[in-house]
C-alpha cells in the first residue's frame, strides 16, 4: 500500500519534470528558429558589402577614341570608349581568338565603359598613356572570388566559361583581382546586372512613404484618441468606432492594398507606383495601430492630474491640451515609431499599388515611381541570378537594422521620458 | 498657384490670430473685462479666417474639373459620341492645351483646347476672388464679434471638439472604403460567374480568363469551370492548419512556461527575444522559407525517399507557424498571469503538483483567452500574404500532401494583380471577390476572437 502511494508520488513528479521540459524546449525551439535565421541571413549576406575588382591596364589610345589634339573637357566627355574598352579587356589574353575576345569583355560589368571614361576624366593627362583601371568584375566572376560559385559543374551547366576561369585565375595569382567595400550597394539604384544593383532607389521609395504615413496617421490617430479617451459620450456610435478600431488592427494587409487600388488608383486617380499612394495606404493600416497606442497611454495619465486643473478652473479642452495630452506623449511616440517600424516592414500592399515596377532612378519626391525596402527584397528573391541571392541578404540585414533602431529608439523614449505614477 | 494660395492662406491664418490677441489686449486696457483668455480671441479670429476659405478651397479643386469637363464636351454632346470616345476627345484636350499632343490636330479638337484654356483661367481668377472675398467676410465678421467682446472661448472649443471626432470618424471610413473598394468589383464578377461556381467549383484557372481577345465580347461559357474556388479556399486553410500545428505547440508552451516557471531573468531576456520573431518582416520569412527552408525539406525527402516539392506546403506552413509563434506565446501569457493567485493557491493546498495545477486549474479557467489568441493566430496565418507568395506555389492543386504545392486566396490576389490591372476584367475581379472573402473570413474570427478575450478579461478584473 505504501509502496504504491509512493510510485504514485514519483509518477507525478515524473510528469511535473516532464511538462518543465516541454516548456523549457518550446522555448528553446523558439529562440533557436530566430537564431537559424539570423546566421542564415547574416552568412549569406555579410559577403554582398564587399565588391570584387579587376584591375586591368588600359591604354588611353587618343586615336582609338576618335580625340583631337588638346581636347576640351567636353570633347573627352564625348569620346568613344568603346573601342579601348573592348581592346583592354582583349590585351588580357594575346592569343586570343574573337569568340574568346567576346568572353572576355562579359568579365566585367557593361558599365565598364564609363568607368573608363571617369578615370579620364579625372585624370585628363592620361591621354595617350597606360594606366591600370579598376573594373567591375560580372556578378559570376564576384561570386567565384567570394567562393560561393559551384566551378565543379559541367561547363555548360554554368554561366562562366572554362576559359573565362583560367584567366580569372591567372588574374587572381598575378594579384589583379581585389575585393574592396561595396559602396555602389548604396548608392546605385536598381538594376538588371546584380554586380552594380544597388539599394538607393528603395531606400528613398522607403523614406517617402514612411514620410507620407507618418504625416497622416499620426496627426489622425492622435486626435481621434484624444476624442475617444477623453471627449467621447459612452454610447452605442462609440462602441461602433471602438469595434471598428480593433477589427481593422487585425484586418489582413493585403486587403489595404486592395483598398489603395481600387479607392486611391482607381477612383482618386492618384499616380501608380508612388510612395504617395504607397505611404496613404500604409497611414491607413498604421492607424488603429497608433490610436490603440495614444488611448492606452492616455488612460495610463492618472485622473488626479485632471482633476487638479478643473478645480484650478481650467475647461476640459484646456485640462485636455494642456496636461493629459503632454504628459501621454511618451507613450504615444513609441506606439508611433512601433507602427511606423511595422509600415516599413510591409509588403504586400504596397505591391498591389505597383511599387513592384522596375525603378533604376533615385525618387527624388513622393510623386515620383519608386519601390522601397521590402518590395526590392521580394524583387531580387524571385530574380534568377546568383548575385542576387547575397544582395537579397544584405538588403534584409539593412531593413532589420533600421527595424532594430526604430524600435530601441522606441524603448529609449518609452523608459527616458515616461513619468511613473505611483 | 494653387500652392501659393495655400500657404497665403496659411500665412493669414497666422496673422489673424496675431491680431485677434492684440485686439484682446486693446478691449483689457480699456478696463474692461475679458471673456476669454486673449489667446482664444486670437484662435477665433484665425479659425474664423482659414476654415471657410479652407472649404470653398478644397470643393472648387474636387469640382473645377469636372464642371470644366462638362462645358467642354458640351459641344460634343449631340454628336453622337459614346462615353469612352468623349473622354478620349477631353484626355487629347487637356494633352494640347499643356502642349504635349502628339497626334494629329484637328480643328475641333484645337478649337476645345482653345476653350479649355480659357475656361482654366477664369476658374483659376474666379477662385482666388472668392476665396479672398470669402476670408474679408468671415473675418469681418469675427472681427465684430471680437471687438464686442461676445464669447470666445466656447466657440473655439466647439470647433476643436469636431476636429476631433471627425479624427475619429478614420476608423469607421477606412473600413467603409475597405468594403466600398470590394464590393462593386465583386457583384460586377458574380454578375459572370455565378456565385455556385465560385464557391463550390474545383478548377480554379485564371489564366484562362487571358486567352480571349479583349475586343471580343464576354463569354460566359468561357469560364465555367475557371474560377472555382476550392482548391484555393482548401490551399488557404491546408497552410494555416500546417502553421498552427508548429505554433500552437511551441507558443503555448512558452506561454505557459514564461508565465508560470521562468524566473524573473529568463523572463525578462526570453520574452523579448521571441518577439523579435514577431517584428520580422513578413518578406524576410519569405525568403528564408524559399531559399532555405524549401530546399532543405526537399533534400531531407530525396534522402528518405520521398517526393518533395521545392515549393511544399508544409516549407510555407512551417515558417508561417514559426512566424505565429509570437503572437500566441504573448497572448496566453498575458492571459494565464492574469487568472487570479487564489485559484493557485487552492490547488496548491489541495496537495497538487504545479503541472497539475496548470493543467487541471488553470488552462481551464485561462481557455476563452487562449482560444481567443488562436483564433487571432489563425486569422492572421489566412491573411499572411508574402510567405506564401514566395515559397508556396501559385498553380491552384487541390491536396492534402502537405509536401505537394499548394496555394492560397492571398497568394493568388498578388498573382492576379501584380502588373498592369484591367478594371472590367473577370480575371481582376476575382481578386477583389477573393479579398471580399478574405475580409469576411478575417473579420468573423477577429469579432469572435476579441469577443471571447474581452469576456474573459471582464470576468477577472
Amino acid at each position: 500500500m505504501n509502496k504504491n502511494k509512493e510510485q504514485l508520488l514519483n509518477k507525478r513528479y515524473k510528469a511535473e519534470q516532464r511538462f518543465r521540459l516541454y516548456g523549457q524546449s518550446a522555448i528553446f525551439m523558439a529562440l533557436l528558429f530566430l537564431t537559424i535565421f539570423i546566421f542564415k541571413i547574416f552568412s549569406t549576406g555579410y559577403s554582398a558589402f564587399q565588391k570584387t575588382w579587376l584591375i586591368v591596364p588600359v591604354t588611353f589610345d587618343a586615336e582609338l577614341m576618335m580625340l583631337e589634339q588638346n581636347p576640351s573637357k567636353e570633347d573627352i566627355q564625348d569620346a568613344d570608349y568603346y573601342d579601348i574598352a573592348l581592346k583592354s579587356m582583349a590585351d588580357l589574353d594575346l592569343n586570343a581568338n574573337e569568340d574568346q575576345e567576346n568572353e572576355l569583355k562579359r568579365m566585367v560589368s557593361y558599365f565598364f565603359e564609363k568607368e573608363i571614361k571617369n578615370e579620364l576624366l579625372n585624370d585628363p593627362s592620361l591621354i595617350g598613356k597606360t594606366k591600370e583601371v579598376y573594373l567591375t568584375a560580372s556578378d559570376d566572376l564576384d561570386q567565384v572570388f567570394k567562393g560561393n560559385y559551384p566551378r565543379d559543374l559541367p561547363e555548360d551547366q554554368r554561366r562562366v566559361s572554362d576559359y573565362q576561369l583560367k584567366i580569372f585565375d591567372q588574374l587572381v595569382a598575378n594579384g589583379k583581382v581585389e575585393s574592396k567595400f561595396n559602396i555602389s550597394f548604396f548608392t546605385n539604384a536598381d538594376s538588371r546586372e546584380a554586380e552594380l544593383a544597388g539599394i538607393a532607389s528603395s531606400f528613398m521609395g522607403s523614406i517617402f512613404s514612411i514620410l507620407v504615413c507618418l504625416m497622416i496617421a499620426f496627426p489622425v490617430a492622435v486626435l481621434a484618441a484624444i476624442y475617444l479617451e477623453e471627449f467621447a459620450p459612452k454610447n452605442r456610435f462609440t462602441d461602433f468606432i471602438e469595434v471598428n478600431i480593433n477589427n481593422l488592427a487585425a484586418v489582413p494587409s493585403i486587403v489595404f492594398g486592395l483598398l489603395g487600388l481600387g479607392v486611391l488608383l482607381a477612383i482618386f486617380q492618384l499616380p501608380r507606383s508612388t510612395p504617395l499612394v504607397g505611404g496613404i495606404t500604409l497611414s491607413l493600416m498604421t492607424l488603429p495601430t497608433i490610436i490603440i497606442a495614444a488611448r492606452a497611454s492616455l488612460k495610463a495619465v492618472p485622473p488626479s492630474i485632471r482633476e487638479a486643473a478643473l478645480a484650478m478652473g481650467a475647461s476640459r479642452m484646456q485640462t485636455t491640451m494642456h496636461h493629459t495630452v503632454p504628459l501621454s506623449m511618451p507613450g504615444t511616440l513609441s506606439g508611433t515609431i512601433i507602427g511606423l517600424a511595422q509600415a516599413l516592414g510591409e509588403t504586400a500592399p504596397l505591391i498591389l499599388i505597383g511599387m513592384v515596377a522596375f525603378v533604376n532612378t533615385i525618387p527624388g519626391s513622393p510623386m515620383d515611381p519608386a519601390a522601397s525596402l521590402p518590395v526590392q527584397i521580394y524583387i531580387w528573391a524571385e530574380s534568377a541570378e546568383r548575385g542576387f541571392v547575397e544582395k537579397v541578404s544584405a538588403c534584409i540585414m539593412v531593413l532589420l537594422g533600421f527595424l532594430i533602431t526604430m524600435n530601441l529608439f522606441a524603448q529609449i523614449i518609452r523608459h527616458k521620458f515616461e513619468k511613473k505614477w505611483s | 498657384m494653387n500652392l501659393i494660395l495655400f500657404t497665403f492662406i496659411v500665412l493669414l491664418g497666422f496673422t489673424s490670430y496675431y491680431f485677434g490677441r492684440k485686439k484682446a489686449y486693446t478691449i483689457q486696457s480699456t478696463k474692461k473685462r475679458l471673456t476669454a483668455l486673449p489667446q482664444f480671441y486670437g484662435y477665433y479670429l484665425a479659425i474664423w479666417c482659414a476654415i471657410p476659405a479652407f472649404i470653398i478651397f478644397s470643393l472648387w479643386a474636387i469640382f473645377e474639373p469636372t464642371i470644366v469637363k462638362l462645358l467642354i464636351l458640351s459641344d460634343y454632346s449631340n454628336q453622337g459620341y459614346l462615353d469612352d470616345e468623349l473622354n478620349l476627345i477631353y484626355e487629347k484636350t487637356k494633352a494640347l492645351s499643356r502642349g504635349q499632343f502628339t497626334g494629329e490636330i484637328t480643328p475641333f479638337i484645337e478649337a476645345s483646347a482653345e476653350k479649355y484654356l480659357s475656361l482654366r483661367s477664369i476658374a483659376q481668377s474666379s477662385k482666388v476672388v472668392i476665396v479672398l472675398s470669402a476670408i474679408i467676410a468671415s473675418v469681418a465678421y469675427a472681427y465684430k464679434r471680437i471687438s464686442s467682446n461676445s464669447r470666445t472661448r466656447e466657440p473655439v472649443e466647439k470647433f476643436l471638439n469636431a476636429v476631433l471626432f471627425t479624427a475619429s470618424l478614420a476608423a469607421i471610413l477606412t473600413t467603409v472604403g475597405i468594403v466600398f473598394s470590394l464590393i462593386f468589383q465583386t457583384i460586377d464578377f458574380f454578375k459572370v460567374i455565378p456565385l455556385f461556381d465560385f464557391v463550390f467549383g474545383t478548377h480554379w484557372y485564371p489564366a484562362k480568363a487571358f486567352v480571349r481577345d479583349s475586343s471580343e465580347a464576354l463569354d460566359p461559357t468561357m469560364y465555367s469551370d475557371t474560377f472555382g474556388a476550392v482548391p484555393i479556399f482548401a490551399g488557404t486553410f491546408f497552410i494555416a492548419f500546417i502553421a498552427m500545428c508548429v505554433a500552437i505547440p511551441i507558443g503555448l508552451m512558452s506561454g505557459i512556461y514564461l508565465a508560470e516557471y521562468a524566473s524573473y531573468k529568463v523572463r525578462q531576456y526570453a520574452k523579448p527575444l521571441i518577439e523579435i520573431l514577431a517584428g520580422i518582416p513578413t518578406v524576410v520569412y519569405g525568403f528564408f522559407a524559399a531559399l532555405t527552408v524549401g530546399p532543405f525539406l526537399k533534400e531531407l525527402g530525396t534522402s528518405m525517399g520521398l517526393e518533395v516539392s521545392a515549393e511544399s506546403a508544409l516549407a510555407a506552413g512551417g515558417v508561417m507557424g514559426i512566424m505565429i509563434i509570437p503572437f500566441i506565446s504573448s497572448l496566453s501569457d498575458d492571459v494565464i498571469t492574469s487568472v487570479p493567485q487564489s485559484l493557485r493557491d487552492g490547488s496548491y493546498a489541495m496537495g497538487a503538483t504545479k503541472s497539475e495545477t496548470i493543467k487541471r486549474v488553470i488552462f481551464p479557467a485561462a481557455l476563452p483567452g487562449i482560444v481567443g489568441s488562436i483564433l487571432l493566430g489563425v486569422s492572421r496565418a489566412i491573411g499572411e500574404t508574402m510567405i506564401v507568395v514566395m515559397a508556396s506555389g501559385l498553380a491552384a492543386n487541390l491536396t492534402l500532401n502537405p509536401l505537394e504545392s499548394t496555394s492560397t486566396i492571398t497568394a493568388q490576389i498578388v498573382v492576379i494583380l501584380i502588373g498592369d490591372q484591367a478594371f472590367g476584367d473577370p480575371k481582376t475581379q476575382a481578386a477583389f471577390a477573393l479579398g471580399m472573402s478574405l475580409f469576411l473570413v478575417t473579420l468573423c474570427l477577429n469579432i469572435v476572437a476579441l469577443r471571447v478575450v474581452k469576456k474573459y478579461r471582464e470576468k477577472y478584473e
